[in-house]
């Protein structure tokens, strides 16, 4: 099983704990009303779907329950950096990963 | 004249094996408490115990319990059955009490077996180093969410949702037979 570790309750927990909650660092745009239509379907449905390093939501729904961000090797699955919510998206160099790296 | 008489969630009999035994616990009240960090200092005095605020830690003072589940979250548990909703409610700083005295109810295991009964559906560190006695977590018992408080070094508290008692009953016995084994 893998574990993922939550940034809240401070340990690795079993990730049957954990519901994936989709990319992070997405913006609602603050003039919603305004924007045309192609800009609305780029903030509301238009995901990166990396191969390589993705920036997710995750939840720790059956423990503390928060909301943490986390970043993740969609190809080898492993949890690269998990960090608060509400906290910046780490750089690839802060990650300690090349920009070539990142596939 | 008829009268309503209220069916217990699980029959009070002893279940499990010789190295970890399962029983139905007594009936408790219990809230279901969430507070910022401004309200922590008047809930705890008008509880009369500490909110911890440290993960997977509690307190406890007789008979009283109170669960670390969340960082603003707290499940409080009176084994005496008093009324936690009026205390709280002598509390003017914003939080959240909600009575979930008949949503929850609790299994006892207890016995040298007791944490690989719970293992059985349980994939948490068990361990008195990872999990040590007055250790409380939300967490996942086979398919249903449970809470789990480790009250001695060989006895557990499994809290777990009324209509999910007897899923939880039939898994913690099974677990039982298993750690016997
Ligand atoms: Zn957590």
């Amino acid at each position: 099983m893998l574990l993922i570790h939550c940034p809240y309750c401070q340990e690795e927990r079993p990730e049957t704990e954990f519901r994936h909650g989709g990319e992070a660092h997405i913006a609602r745009p603050t003039n919603i009303a305004d924007i045309s239509d192609e800009e609305f379907e780029a903030y509301f449905f238009i995901r990166s779907n990396e191969k390589g390093v993705t920036f997710e939501r995750w939840r720790h729904a059956h423990g503390c329950g928060r909301f943490f961000n986390a970043a993740r090797h969609t190809v080898t699955d492993k949890f690269i950096k998990v960090y608060k919510a509400g906290e910046p998206k780490p750089t690839l160099a802060e990650l300690g990963l090349e920009s070539g790296e990142s596939q | 004249m008829s009268e309503a008489i209220r069916t217990k969630p699980l029959p009070a009999t002893r279940t499990g094996s010789a190295a970890a035994s399962v029983t139905p616990a007594p009936e408790a009240s219990r809230i279901s408490l969430r507070a910022g960090e401004e309200a922590l200092a008047a809930l705890s005095s008008a509880l009369d115990l500490g909110l911890p605020t440290q993960p997977k830690t509690s307190e406890s003072k007789n008979g009283r319990m109170a669960l670390w589940l969340g960082p603003d979250e707290w499940l409080i548990i009176d084994q005496n059955g008093a009324d936690l909703m009026a205390l709280c409610a002598t509390v003017s700083a914003p939080h959240s009490a909600t009575d979930v005295s008949h949503r929850n109810t609790a299994i006892i295991i207890s016995g040298p077996g007791a944490a690989d009964a719970i293992n059985g559906g349980c994939p948490l560190d068990l361990s008195l180093k990872s999990f040590p006695v007055g250790a409380c977590t939300r967490t996942l018992l086979a398919k249903i969410e449970i809470v789990l408080y480790r009250s001695s070094e060989d006895t557990f508290r499994v809290e777990c949702w009324r209509s999910f008692a007897p899923y939880a009953l039939g898994m913690l016995a099974e677990g039982a037979m298993d750690a016997s084994a």
